[in-house]
C-alpha cells in the first residue's frame, strides 16, 4: 500500500463507476428485440410510434434500474453485517433477515387480498416489514443477556430464525391453493421484472436513509473489526456506530428483497470479491461493493434475460448458479 | 506533585453483590511505569477498563491530571489514554501500517481521511517499535510478537500520554518478551510514557515497573515502590506460592523464584 488514502478512493470511484456506467448502458440495448440506441433517443418519432424507445424505457430500463439497486442494496448490507459481527461468512440470508422478508411475501401473497399501499404491492410492503421484524427480533435476542451486543448470539439467532420462519414459510406454501403456491414459489425465486417505477421509488425511500448512515460508517467499522473495546479505546461509540449499522444495512436489505425478492449470494460473494481487490478498508471496501454489487446484478439479470431466450430464467437461480462455486473457488483459495 | 492518573475507591460489579473490584485506590505519576500483578480473575483487566474509560465504575472514579474521566469526550480521552491489548486478531486483511494508522482515529474529524502528517507518524511508530519492513505485510500474516508490537505502534500513533497495556506478553515466548520489555523501557526513556502494565509474571513486572500494585479479589494488596512490595510474604499473600526473590546480580532487578505452593 502505497498510495495516499484518497488516491485510492478516486481509483476505487473510476474504476467500478465506470464498470457500472458500461453495463447500464449496454444492458438495455441486448435482449430478444435488438434496438438501436441512436433510435431510442430519436426525438422525431413519437414516443407512441418509437417501438425502440417503448421497449427501453419501459420493458428494460426499469429491470437495469432495479438490478443496480437490489445488487447495490445487498452488496452493501453484506459488508455492513460481516464487519460488526468480525465475521466473513455473515449476510443478509444468515441474519434472518432474507427469511423475514419471503414470510412478509408469502402471508401477502396467500392470507391477504392483493391490493396496492400507495401504488406498491402489497407483496412489497410486507416483505420489506418483515426484513425488518426478522432483524428486530433477532437483535433483541442478541442484547438480551449481555452488555452491548453479542455478535454470536446475533449469528446463531439468525441461523435459527432462518430455519424457524423457513418451516413456517413452507407450511403456508402447502396449505396455500395451486395458483398461489406457483406465485410464491415464483417469488421465492427472484426476479427484477418489477414492472413500473413506482417499486423503484418506493424502495429508493429505505435506501437514501440507509445510503446516509452508511456514509458515516466506514472507519468505525474498519476500527470494530479490530473489536469493541479496541475500538472504544480510540474514541468509537461502539454502541451508536452497531445501532446505524443495524439500521442501514436493514434498510438497505428490507428494500431489496422487497423490490426483487431473496436474491443470494449478491450479499456475500461480492464483498469478498471487493476486498480481495481493494484490500481491506471499508472506506474503499463500502463504495465499491455498492458499485460492484450493482453492476455485478444487471450483468446476471442480463444473462437470465438472454441465456435461454425466449425463455427468461429467474435471476436469483443464476446469482445462485454462478455464486455458489464462486465461493466455493474463494473459500478453498483463502484456506490454501 | 499531582498524580497524572488517579483511582479513587473504585468498585465493580458484573452481576449485583459480586464485586470484581471492591474499593480499589491507585494513583500513577507521570512518566512511571506502575505494574498491576494478581492471579487470573483478580479483576485486573476490569481495573484497566476502567482507568481507560471504557468501562464506567459503578463507585468511585478515576481523573485525569485531576479531572474526572467521565467529564471528557469519548475523542479527548482516546487522545490521553491509549490501550494495548493482551491480543488483536483482524477479521480481514488490512496491512501493519493500516492497523497503525487506525490509532489517528481520535485526531481525524469524521469524514476526514489520513493526510501525509498522519502517514509520517505512524511510519515514526513503526520506527520506533521495530516493525517498519513489515508495513506492507498483512497484520493477520505476522507473528504473536510482531502483531503486539505493531498493535503498540498504533496506540503511540495514536500520540496519548498515557499507556494502558494487558498482560502485553501472556501469549509470546521469552525472546519476544525481553522485546516488548525493552521496547517498553526505551519509550518510557525517550518519551516519557507513563505506562500502566497488567501481568501475572512477576519477573516481567520487576524488569519493567517502578512501581506495583498488588490486587486480590478485587481489593488491592498491597501497593508502593517494586522494592518495597515484591516480598516474599506479599507472593505468598497473592498466589499462595512460596517464593525466594533476590537482587539479580547481572540483570540488576529482583528475580523471583518460586519454589512450590505454599502450605498454611
Amino acid at each position: 500500500m502505497a498510495a495516499p488514502i484518497r488516491k485510492r478512493l478516486l481509483g476505487v470511484v473510476a474504476v467500478f463507476g465506470g464498470l457500472l456506467l458500461a453495463v447500464a448502458v449496454v444492458a438495455p440495448l441486448v435482449g430478444t428485440t435488438r434496438i438501436s440506441l441512436a433510435h431510442v433517443f430519436d426525438r422525431t418519432t413519437p414516443f407512441a410510434d418509437n417501438l425502440d424507445a417503448q421497449i427501453f424505457f419501459i420493458a428494460r430500463l426499469p429491470r437495469v434500474v432495479a438490478a443496480a439497486l437490489v445488487g447495490a442494496g445487498l452488496a452493501t448490507a453484506g459488508v455492513v453485517f460481516q464487519a460488526l459481527l468480525r465475521n466473513p461468512l455473515a449476510a443478509p440470508e444468515t441474519l434472518g433477515v432474507s427469511i423475514g422478508a419471503s414470510l412478509g411475501a408469502m402471508i401477502a401473497i396467500t392470507l391477504l387480498p392483493a391490493t396496492a399501499i400507495l401504488g406498491v404491492p402489497s407483496v412489497s410492503v410486507a416483505s420489506f416489514l418483515g426484513s425488518l421484524g426478522a432483524l428486530a427480533v433477532v437483535y433483541a435476542l442478541s442484547i438480551a443477556r449481555s452488555r452491548g451486543m453479542s455478535s454470536t448470539v446475533l449469528l446463531l439467532g439468525g441461523v435459527v430464525l432462518t430455519t424457524f420462519l423457513g418451516a413456517i414459510v413452507s407450511f403456508i406454501q402447502y396449505l396455500a391453493d395451486f395458483t398461489k403456491t406457483f406465485q410464491t414459489v415464483r417469488w421465492l425465486m427472484g426476479s427484477l421484472d418489477v414492472g413500473s417505477y413506482t417499486a423503484i421509488v418506493a424502495a429508493l425511500v429505505p435506501m437514501v436513509i440507509a445510503a446516509i448512515g452508511y456514509a458515516t460508517l466506514p472507519r468505525t467499522l474498519d476500527l470494530i473489526t479490530l473489536g469493541p473495546d479496541a475500538a472504544a479505546a480510540r474514541g468509537v461509540d461502539v454502541a451508536r456506530a452497531e445501532r446505524v449499522a443495524l439500521v442501514s444495512a436493514s434498510l438497505s436489505t428490507g428494500a431489496a428483497v422487497s423490490l426483487g425478492g431473496p436474491i443470494g449470494f449478491i450479499g456475500i460473494v461480492v464483498p469478498h470479491l471487493v476486498r480481495m481487490l481493494v484490500g481491506a478498508d471499508h472506506r474503499l471496501v463500502l463504495p465499491a461493493a455498492a458499485l460492484f454489487g450493482a453492476a455485478f446484478l444487471i450483468g446476471c439479470d442480463l444473462l437470465a434475460r438472454t441465456i435461454a431466450a425466449p425463455v427468461e430464467l429467474p435471476v436469483g437461480i443464476v446469482t445462485a448458479m454462478i455464486g455458489g462455486p464462486f465461493f466455493l473457488w474463494l473459500l478453498l483459495r483463502r484456506t490454501r | 506533585m499531582d498524580p497524572l492518573l488517579r483511582a479513587d475507591g473504585v468498585s465493580f460489579s458484573y452481576e449485583p453483590d459480586r464485586f470484581v473490584l471492591d474499593d480499589v485506590s491507585l494513583s500513577v505519576r507521570r512518566g512511571a511505569i506502575v505494574g498491576l500483578l494478581g492471579p487470573n480473575g483478580s479483576g485486573k483487566t476490569t481495573l484497566l477498563r476502567i482507568l481507560g474509560g471504557t468501562l464506567k465504575a459503578a463507585r468511585g472514579g478515576v481523573a485525569l491530571d485531576g479531572r474526572p474521566l467521565a467529564s471528557l469526550s469519548r475523542l479527548d480521552l482516546a487522545r490521553r489514554i491509549a490501550v494495548v491489548p493482551q491480543e488483536t486478531h483482524a477479521t480481514f486483511d488490512f496491512t501493519a501500517l493500516e492497523i497503525v494508522l487506525m490509532g489517528r482515529y481520535p485526531h481525524l474529524g469524521a469524514f476526514q481521511l489520513e493526510g501525509a502528517d498522519d502517514i509520517r507518524i505512524a511510519r515514526e511508530s513503526l520506527q520506533a517499535t521495530g516493525t517498519a519492513a513489515f508495513e506492507a505485510r498483512a497484520f493477520a500474516t505476522l507473528s504473536g510478537g510482531e502483531k503486539q508490537r505493531v498493535v503498540i505502534a498504533g496506540a503511540l500513533a495514536q500520540a496519548s500520554d498515557v499507556l494502558l497495556l494487558d498482560e502485553p506478553t501472556a501469549s509470546l515466548d521469552v525472546g519476544y518478551q525481553f522485546d516488548i520489555v525493552d521496547l517498553l523501557l526505551r519509550l518510557n526513556t525517550e518519551r516519557g510514557t507513563t505506562m500502566v502494565v497488567s501481568t501475572h509474571d512477576l519477573n516481567l513486572a520487576a524488569a519493567l515497573c517502578g512501581e506495583l500494585v498488588m490486587i486480590r479479589h478485587g481489593r488491592v494488596l498491597a501497593s508502593g515502590a517494586t522494592a518495597d512490595v515484591l516480598t516474599p510474604a506479599n507472593v505468598r499473600a497473592l498466589y499462595g506460592v512460596d517464593a525466594e526473590i533476590a537482587m539479580h546480580p547481572r540483570v540488576r532487578h529482583l528475580t523471583v523464584t518460586p519454589i512450590g505452593r505454599a502450605h498454611s
